[in-house]
């Protein structure tokens, strides 16, 4: 027990003190997290409307597929982006590899389908008349999206919860395409793995606890956002 | 009506390669009330979609003011000249006044004019203190009551309305609909009126459709559908619930004479001698007596004895099947069923003017003598 209050305590001191490398670690974390999942939005949005507002053969393969993905193993997502980004690999050239942009590349393989299944869900729940009732009141087509993805909010907003909390809090991929280098591609859950295999669990814990707030914090700022104005 | 504003020609839509909706040519005048009644299947909201554009024919075009629509290029801008009201409010999850907006918004009205026809509208359907309202949290009623402010406050040229009653309960109905009559009244608009109910068609329309199969069956003033139906089906939905075959025995001075078998019925006409008929009687027309009153020498009235042979309560009425050679079905108030003692096996002579039939020459055997 004293080891969990010793870090809880080196934790809050770590805060407190605004520890350089901390916060820069904690602040790394968080942009590659909000930029994937932003660009996880930017795909999966019209990706999952409009394979809920089409039909077309094969669909339930496709949605099949997205669901899969939706689980799909950080590890293997780091193994396949590692091998595109490898120096003799296809995107080679482009020297990608442990950089914060193929962690992001491999954390938008993660969150994309969650993205989009979501989408999918949250759009198809709306019934098809609504559809209708709404192109007969003079809605074009890029209002009628917009207005059945404000109709769908509640899960759109779970969507974003979903594809952020699944990015932050993976490791496998950001090892092994970022390479925990200090200053440059360590980011929170790297730097717990290191922590905890060095036996410094102290700063383990501290990361935990700094992670939890992170994801915390996210969440209950979207989650606000999600409730507004719902008396009921 | 000055003028046609909206028109159907040679419109058919298939599903699956069967024929849904046939329509050789329906044109609604300026601010005419068009109501469309039919069972249901027959392709009256199929129509109705097809006539605002929501659903493209598979041949066949609209017009509006006479400029076919292209689909694509004009479709936008044509389809706003409509607004549409369904059988559920569909409302978008948000405020009533966000919703009755909707459609200005959409349109990009200007915001003082917005607020100006939100306000009017909320105010005549009656929701106004349901304005800052959460739509989900509405009754039936209300939320079919803001459904209509949104279609009005368009203030569209043409209004399509699809069955907005028939998911309400009868009070919160006849509440409704005696608001929409006036407000169509005192509105100028063009609208099209889909429904099964055939007492809306009446007290709404300004001619009735009738559609049967995906096909516009007849298409006339209110009471001419329901006095003359153009047929046998037509006019057991129209509530003709007497349909006696028969053929014509004589004519003579616009009068025929037509044997049922059972009954000599004279009626109106000019049908020739020898040709089968459908005479259709509508039950409010055929009137009770008791049978030992004096009989009336009148060569315009049809008269049989018979007894009672079934009394089923239909809300203030009795419907009454006397059995007389033929069946006769009558209905009568409940005041009447007192006044004259009715009870099931009572003796009573069932009666109608010749006036009150309606002939219907037969093209093919109908099942059933109704």
């Amino acid at each position: 027990m004293d080891l969990v209050w010793d870090g809880i305590r080196r934790a809050f001191l770590l805060l407190v003190g605004l520890d350089r490398e901390v916060m820069a670690i904690t602040w790394l974390s968080f942009q590659i997290a909000a930029t994937s999942t932003g660009l996880a939005l930017v795909l999966g949005v019209p990706l999952g409307t409009l394979i809920a507002l089409t039909r077309f053969p094969a669909r339930d393969l496709v949605i099949s597929l997205i669901n899969t993905g939706m689980g799909l193993p950080p590890v293997v997502v780091g193994l396949f982006v590692s091998i595109l980004l490898w120096r003799s690999g296809p995107l080679g050239a482009l020297e990608l590899l442990y950089t914060p942009t193929a962690i992001v590349i491999a954390q938008l393989v993660i969150a994309t389908p969650i993205v989009t299944g979501l989408t999918l869900a949250a759009v198809q729940q709306i019934p098809p008349k609504f559809r209708l009732q709404m192109l007969a009141i003079g809605a074009s087509r890029a209002q009628l999206l917009w207005l059945l993805l404000s109709e769908a909010r509640l899960p759109m907003l779970a969507a974003v919860m979903a594809g952020f909390g699944g990015v932050i809090s993976e490791i496998g991929a950001s090892m092994m395409v970022g390479g925990n280098i200090r200053g440059q591609t360590r980011v929170l859950t790297t730097a717990t793995v290191m922590e905890t295999a060095k036996g410094s669990f102290d700063v383990a814990i501290a990361l935990s606890v700094i992670l939890l707030a992170l994801t915390f914090l996210v969440n209950y700022l979207l989650t606000m956002l999600q409730q507004r104005r719902r008396p009921s | 009506m000055s003028g046609v504003l909206l028109d159907a020609q040679g419109v058919t839509v298939e599903y699956g390669g069967r024929t849904i909706l046939s329509i050789d040519r329906l044109a609604v005048g300026r601010r005419e009330i068009l109501a469309v009644i039919g069972p249901n299947g027959s392709g009256k909201s199929t129509l109705l979609r097809v006539l605002g554009l929501l659903e493209r024919p598979a041949r066949g075009d609209i017009r509006l003011d006479g400029r076919r629509v292209e689909w694509g290029r004009d479709l936008l801008s044509a389809r706003r000249r409509f607004a549409s009201v369904f059988q559920e409010p569909l409302l978008a999850d948000t405020t009533v006044e966000q919703n009755v907006a909707l459609g200005l918004t959409l349109r990009r009205v200007p915001r003082d004019e917005a607020r100006r026809r939100t306000s009017h509208w909320i105010a005549r359907f009656g929701i106004a203190p349901l304005a800052g309202r959460q739509a989900r949290t509405l009754s039936g009623g209300e939320a079919q009551r803001t459904s209509l402010a949104r279609a009005f406050a368009i203030e569209p040229d043409i209004l399509l309305l699809d069955e907005p009653f028939s998911a309400l309960d009868p009070p919160t109905r006849d509440e409704l609909l005696r608001d929409l009559q006036h407000i169509l009244r005192e509105t100028v608009v063009t609208a099209v009126f889909v429904t099964h109910d055939r007492d809306e068609a009446l007290r709404l329309g300004d001619r009735v459709g009738v559609m049967w199969d995906g096909r516009l069956a007849q298409l006339d003033a209110p009471e001419e559908v329901f006095a003359r139906p153009a047929g046998p089906d037509i006019a057991r939905f129209v509530g003709v619930d007497n349909l006696v075959p028969g053929r014509v025995a004589s004519a003579e001075a616009g009068l025929l004479v037509v044997e049922t078998g059972s009954l000599r019925v004279i009626v109106p006409g000019e049908v020739a001698v020898g040709r089968s008929v459908i005479l259709c009687i509508r039950p409010e027309d055929v009137v009770l007596r008791p049978e030992s009153s004096e009989p009336t020498r009148d060569s315009a009235l049809n008269r049989y004895q018979g007894h009672v042979a079934e009394m089923t309560p239909v809300g203030a009425q009795f419907r009454i099947r006397v059995e007389c050679g033929k069946p006769l079905v009558a209905l009568v108030t409940r005041h009447s069923v007192r006044e004259l003692s009715l009870k099931v096996g009572s003796a009573v002579s069932a009666s109608f003017k010749a006036s009150a039939v309606h002939v219907l020459e037969r093209t093919e055997p109908v099942a059933g003598d109704g």
